[in-house]
């Protein structure tokens, strides 16, 4: 008789750890990836140190007037001097204060909700969702509390890019949420309208709808109403991000076996008890790249509104880049604001990924 | 409720039936799965269902809490008819408490929200107690240890013990089961069927559908044999497995004893 000893466990060979052995596995593992890595090495080498020299080296980073831009490199001053505008459109300058303030009130509120363990979380994010609104539409128009009335037609700027957004994205995804579970419902009449909304407003573009929105909605309106051009906007590209949610969020309920519903369903729980504690928790998980992919597009889409006259970063960019002063800096506008747009979506888009490790429960059903 | 359903004048009260199906038919589109079902449990008793694959046993069970809904017949639930009273689809549905085969824990929450969910959410029971009543289940199915672990850290066993337990949170009166052992791997079944002994033996109503000749033998009141969508033939386990009536029966025995 034999006893069976037990193989000792053994340290990996050192070829297969340490930097010459993930070049060797990543960059260089057959001849055509060494062509590819030298192919590549090679582009960046042509590409990158001019971008930095204009970008960097030679930048002119100080001064008020285009006299300051002379070293060939690229013209920061121009941003600089502009930087107000792209900030806050047209709002008075005066009353900067109340959107900074409603920004730095925002992150203290947000802070929280990334603390682990903090405990009014359950009362904090309602009043994040309804809540912080009204006290920033109260900061950002006045007229209360006796701060300026600031009418909506001089917000603008990055503000009005976010708050264009927020808006988008908060109202989207309930909405959105609403269609997809109305277009699987089992009655009729529900479902139909649902399918309605959802398909009118997939097949018009964005652009119809803001034009419509500020155009023709006017000459259906009784006379004299009056109807903010920005909340306007805001109910069209609320709709329009909507019904692409929708379909985000329906794909996610496909993904959920018929057994969670039976599940659901043998336990007592009614519809909107178990699509709120367990369709919705696990389809909504499931399309979180979906619904991400959603908001970053959203984001960019809300460009858009500078063809109904209002003034967005990027068309307070564009504004700037006819002033007669500063012509011929669109390389530079321009660059700053795919900057400040790429900031934006490249965190959503890491935030969407934390997000999903921190859901994930393990692997089966 | 009126009593008129329950009680019927040749049955007197010690054996009022939990369960009652009176000329149940279903159909799938033209497809006739249930033919002429008629069926009464007293409380307590365990009945094991058996059958080819595709009789219809598990459409019959799931006709009970109106997972699917039968079209002609009467089906009685502890003195509630099902009808498409939402009323009373709740009320049964909170008796009766299933089991499934692919176990369908909530693979988003532990086991111990997994079994707190319901009593809280249709019970309205406070979240402690429902704590507390949880953990005394997760006890009698014997792995307290896993109530902080999501479903999808445990084995097919431990995770339908936990099925089985989250349905016991409920208080049920009567329990389905629809083949509860078939997707497990052969050194979980017993762990499994051990639980559902204990649970026969504390005087549970039960319903299984189940080809564990073995647990039906020990444990079972009566055994059902199922085919084409018609309850064959019907008797206790003895005289079930060793004096068959019908040839339907017979063969499927010999097929299922044979290995
Ligand atoms: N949702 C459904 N639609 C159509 N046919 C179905 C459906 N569910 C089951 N069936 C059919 O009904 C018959 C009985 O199914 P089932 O009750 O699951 O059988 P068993 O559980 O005895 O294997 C089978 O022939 C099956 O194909
Ligand atoms: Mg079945």
């Amino acid at each position: 008789m034999t006893t069976h000893v037990p193989h000792p466990d053994l340290p990996p060979p050192s070829t297969s750890i340490g930097a010459i052995a993930w070049l060797r596995a990543n960059l260089f593992s057959s001849w055509l990836n060494s062509l590819l890595t030298l192919g590549a090495a090679y582009l960046l080498y042509l590409t990158i140190p001019p971008l930095v020299q204009w970008a960097l080296i030679d930048a002119d980073w100080f001064g008020d007037s285009r006299e300051a831009c002379e070293s060939g490199g690229a013209c920061w001053v121009f941003v600089g001097v502009r930087m107000n505008q792209f900030m806050y459109g047209l709002y008075p300058e005066t009353e900067y204060w109340r959107i900074n303030l409603a920004a730095i009130l925002l992150v203290l509120l947000m802070v929280p909700l990334f603390i682990k363990r903090f405990p009014w979380k359950r009362w904090l994010v309602p009043f994040v969702l309804f809540g912080y609104p009204v006290i920033a539409f109260m900061l950002f128009s006045g007229g209360v509390f006796g701060l300026e009335y600031v009418e909506t037609s001089r917000w603008g700027g990055l503000t009005l890019t976010l708050i264009l957004s927020s808006v988008g994205m908060a109202a989207s995804l309930p909405l959105g949420i609403l269609l997809a579970l109305g277009r699987r419902s089992d009655m009729p009449i529900v479902k139909s309208v649902s399918v309605v909304i959802i398909e009118f407003w997939r097949g018009v573009p964005l652009i119809t709808v803001l034009f419509m929105s500020s155009v023709m909605l006017p000459l259906f309106l009784p006379e004299g109403t009056h109807f903010d051009k920005l909340l306007r906007a805001m109910i069209g590209i609320a709709l329009f991000q909507s019904a692409y949610m929708a379909e985000v969020v329906r794909s996610g309920l496909q993904a959920i076996p018929k057994g969670q519903y039976e599940a659901a369903q043998a336990l007592g729980l009614s519809y909107w008890q178990s699509m709120g504690l367990i369709i919705l928790p696990q389809a909504l998980k499931l399309v979180i790249p979906g619904i991400v992919n959603t908001f970053i597009a959203l984001f960019k889409d809300t460009t858009l509104v500078l063809i109904i006259g209002l003034f967005d970063m990027l068309a307070m960019i564009q504004a700037a880049l006819a002033d007669p002063n500063w012509l011929g800096y669109a390389i530079e506008g321009l660059s700053f604001a795919a900057l400040v747009y790429w900031v934006f979506c490249f965190s959503m888009s890491r935030y969407s990924l934390s997000l999903e490790r921190k859901l994930h429960t393990g692997h089966t059903r | 409720m009126s009593d008129a359903n329950t009680s019927r004048p040749d049955v007197d009260a010690s054996e009022r039936l939990m369960i009652e199906l009176r000329h149940v038919h279903k159909w799938y589109g033209q497809f006739h799965v249930l033919k002429d079902i008629n069926l009464g449990v007293s409380k307590g008793e365990r009945i094991v269902i058996c059958g080819p694959s595709g009789s219809g046993k598990s459409t019959m069970i799931r006709c009970i809490n109106r997972l699917e809904e039968h079209q002609d017949g009467q089906i009685i639930v502890d003195g509630t008819e099902l009808t498409d009273d939402i009323k009373h689809i709740d009320q049964i549905r909170r008796e009766v408490g299933m089991v499934f085969q692919h176990f369908n824990l909530f693979p988003h929450l532990t086991v111990l929200e997994n079994c707190c969910l319901a009593p809280i959410w249709v019970r309205r029971m406070p979240r402690r107690e429902a704590e507390q009543v949880a953990m005394q289940y997760l006890e009698k199915v014997k792995i307290p240890e896993q109530a902080r672990k999501y479903p999808g850290q445990l084995s097919g066993g431990q995770q339908q013990r936990v099925a089985i337990a989250r349905s016991l949170c409920m208080n049920p009166s009567i329990m389905l089961f629809d083949e509860p052992t078939s997707a497990l791997d052969p050194e979980m079944i017993k762990e499994v069927l051990d639980t559902m002994v204990e649970l026969a033996e504390s005087g549970m109503t039960m319903l299984c559908v189940t080809h564990e000749m073995g647990f039906a033998k020990t444990v079972a009141n009566r055994v059902i044999f199922m085919d084409g969508g018609e309850i064959i033939e019907q008797n206790e386990p003895e005289a079930f497995f060793h004096n068959p009536q019908s040839d339907r029966t017979k063969l499927f025995l010999s097929q299922i004893l044979a290995h």
